[in-house]
């Protein structure tokens, strides 16, 4: 694989414009990325918890883990054009394996009261801190417990999509559903109570507000950034796989897949390696969720969750990782935080007697059929965002404009 | 006449209980231009479609230099040197025509830029369209950049299935041009047709397929003179 994506990165075989305004797209993207790491150090650390802070820093959090969980559906969806509906029972399983795994072992009895201390006596953060100590132990622990949950969730996307992938557009859809609704029966099950601890909620795993370096009595808080490292370089590695010659062969498979087996792209072997792939981010991304919300609960990653992040796929514009994050941003800020003031009654001080709960649900809908009236293919449509493109739209335009007057000019002599 | 690079031997094919192909034979010798031709429905895609292994025979058997190829699948066959130009182009339309030759050559591991730019030079308009998505190209130019995205696979053999379905008639023309070009070039091509009077123009043999056989065969020129032919497929 490294091969065949160094082929695709080496800029011999592109032409020199294209080259030119890539170049200009990654330094301007590694400029705004270092510019929001500084960022995201300093709310974490210096700014003050005001009513501000207080709704940014989590909808910051959820938008980073949403943006990852959008992407690794788009694989699916976008790129490889296979309809799957499984998103939150995979993400499910990520959440409850990175739970159940950095439950520190002291807290087994508390968690597990039901199950006598459940039947996994050890968590990977203790036994690293024990050779690491502790502020390495629950980083690199909690990243191997990510990576568990991915591995975990692309086992069982493995065994699913032997069946499934064999079916084909709404019949894959509607499998795939009901696998992640029995994948959600099961972790409820008391049977396996030891395990997932029934229909109970499972806590006190390291979550993100454990991420800091302790230095004397300041500490280095790195509760934003984490998820935004996590799901940033998770999001790199599907660009860099969409890109490259795998990349192609999914793309040529949504586009027609009679052809692409004509062309001897084994379409099975393709379609399994594109759901195995996205759903091991699916399942990093449940991991995210699960030190997001600090309990895990199989009960919330219902079928409502998975058509949440469909809709923020369309939204976003399907076939597009850059509107696929804009639009997780913006619901997870649409929805937690700018239209909070609907339900609180009032606009300043006076009050409207229909601004009550649940009020900014309505006008969401509406907002979103909105959006998806005026812009059928989503923000982005099938194209990814970049400055170059920007301004060679904006020049063409203003060339455009400057035709239309010179010909206007024109008549009027 | 040359060896045979592809063996044709009793080919069936079955589609439920539908026998669309019912046990033809026929050679395919290196470096000529073989033409199947017939109505529709007489089998001839289903015959390329059995080659290729997208769907597997009922019986005979299918020889590629000596090696039976017969069920095999098609990422295999490819591998082997058949490649299949779809009916109706079939093109990828959100990927550009680049994008669309390097599929061709998805599984091949050398290095391809001479490929491409080899078919740049058959194709000099595809060159020009080089960055442009495969789906805004016209009729004609898909057809070239499928017959291209064929040729990247370094085929032994290129079946065409319908090259001129849908085109204008001098686009045709070009087309089977192009198909002359290559085979001078030294590519073995089996080409089925609805556009018997260019195809057997172009081809060194041809066969008539009727109802899932063949009832006919010859040169190209020889079934262009011939009256039942004639009367049937040329419409003179």
């Amino acid at each position: 694989m490294g091969k065949r994506i160094n082929e695709m990165i080496n800029p011999a075989l592109r032409n020199p414009e294209e080259q030119k305004a890539k170049k200009l797209d990654l330094t301007v993207a590694a400029v705004l990325l270092a510019v929001l790491l500084v960022f995201l150090i300093v709310l974490d650390n210096v700014l003050p918890q005001n009513s501000f802070t207080l709704m940014l820093i989590p909808v910051l959090k959820k938008g980073a883990i949403y943006s990852l969980a959008c992407v690794s559906m788009n694989l699916l969806n976008g790129f490889t054009g296979l309809f799957s509906l499984g998103q939150a029972g995979f993400m499910l399983v990520g959440a409850y394996t990175y739970a159940i795994f950095s439950i520190p072992s002291g807290q087994h009895n508390a968690v597990y009261q039901y199950f006598d201390g459940g039947a996994i006596k050890f968590s990977i953060p203790e036994l690293l801190s024990g050779v690491l100590g502790d502020t390495a132990g629950s980083f690199l622990g909690s990243i191997i417990c990510i990576i568990l949950a991915g591995l975990v969730v692309a086992a069982f996307a493995a065994l699913i999509g032997i069946p499934v992938l064999r079916l084909k557009s709404d019949y894959l859809a509607i499998a795939s559903l009901g696998f992640a609704e029995i994948i959600r029966a099961i972790f409820q099950w008391n049977g396996l109570g030891a395990v997932t601890n029934g229909s109970n909620l499972l806590r006190k795993y390291t979550a993100f507000s454990n991420m800091k370096i302790d230095i004397g009595s300041f500490s280095l808080k790195f509760s934003t950034l984490f998820p935004f490292l996590i799901a940033g370089l998770s999001i790199l590695v599907i660009v860099l796989l969409i890109n490259s010659s795998y990349g192609r062969a999914f793309k040529a498979i949504r586009d027609d897949e009679i052809a692409a087996e004509a062309m001897g792209i084994n379409l099975f072997k393709h379609k399994m390696l594109s759901f195995v792939i996205s759903s091991f981010f699916a399942g990093v991304a449940g991991a995210l969720l699960a030190m997001y919300q600090t309990t895990v609960q199989a009960s919330t990653f219902n079928t409502t969750m998975t058509y949440e992040i469909l809709l923020m796929v369309v939204i976003g514009g399907i076939g597009s990782i850059s509107g696929s994050c804009i639009a997780a941003f913006l619901y997870i800020a649409c929805s937690e935080w700018w239209l909070r003031f609907l339900d609180s009654g009032a606009i300043g001080s006076i009050s409207v007697p229909f601004f009550r709960d649940g009020f900014r649900k309505v006008v969401f809908s509406v907002v979103i059929m909105v959006i998806v009236l005026f812009f059928s293919k989503g923000i982005m449509g099938d194209k990814e965002l970049s400055l170059s493109r920007m301004i060679k739209k904006s020049k063409a335009k203003r060339a455009a404009r400057a035709e239309a007057k010179a010909a206007e000019g024109g008549e009027a002599k | 006449m040359s060896e045979a690079i592809l063996k044709i031997r009793d080919l069936k094919v079955n589609y439920g209980g539908i026998e669309a192909v019912k046990g033809i034979s026929f050679d395919v010798p290196a470096g000529e231009i073989v033409t199947l031709i017939g109505a529709n429905g007489a089998g001839k895609s289903s015959t390329l479609r059995a080659i290729s292994g997208i769907v597997k025979p009922a019986g005979g058997s299918i020889e590629l230099l000596g090696e039976h190829i017969e069920g095999k699948n098609p990422t295999d066959i490819v591998k082997m040197g058949i490649t299949l130009v779809p009916e109706g182009r079939k093109i990828f339309p959100d990927l550009s025509v680049k994008e669309n030759l390097r599929v061709g050559a998805y599984l091949r591991k050398d290095n391809i830029e001479d490929d491409i730019n080899w078919v740049y030079d058959l194709f000099p308009r595809l060159k020009e369209r080089s960055w442009q998505a495969g789906g805004t190209l016209s009729g004609g130019e898909q057809q070239m950049l499928a017959v291209g995205r064929a040729l990247m696979s370094r085929p032994k053999v290129i079946m065409m299935d319908e090259p001129s379905l849908g085109l204008a008639p001098i686009v045709v023309r070009g087309i089977f041009d192009i198909i002359r070009e290559i085979n001078r070039q030294g590519m073995t091509i089996l080409l089925i047709e609805q556009n018997a009077n260019m195809a057997l123009k172009t081809a060194h043999k041809g066969y008539v397929m009727e109802t899932g056989s063949i009832t006919m065969s010859g040169t190209g020129l020889e079934l262009l003179a011939d009256e039942s032919v004639k009367a049937a497929y040329l419409g003179t």
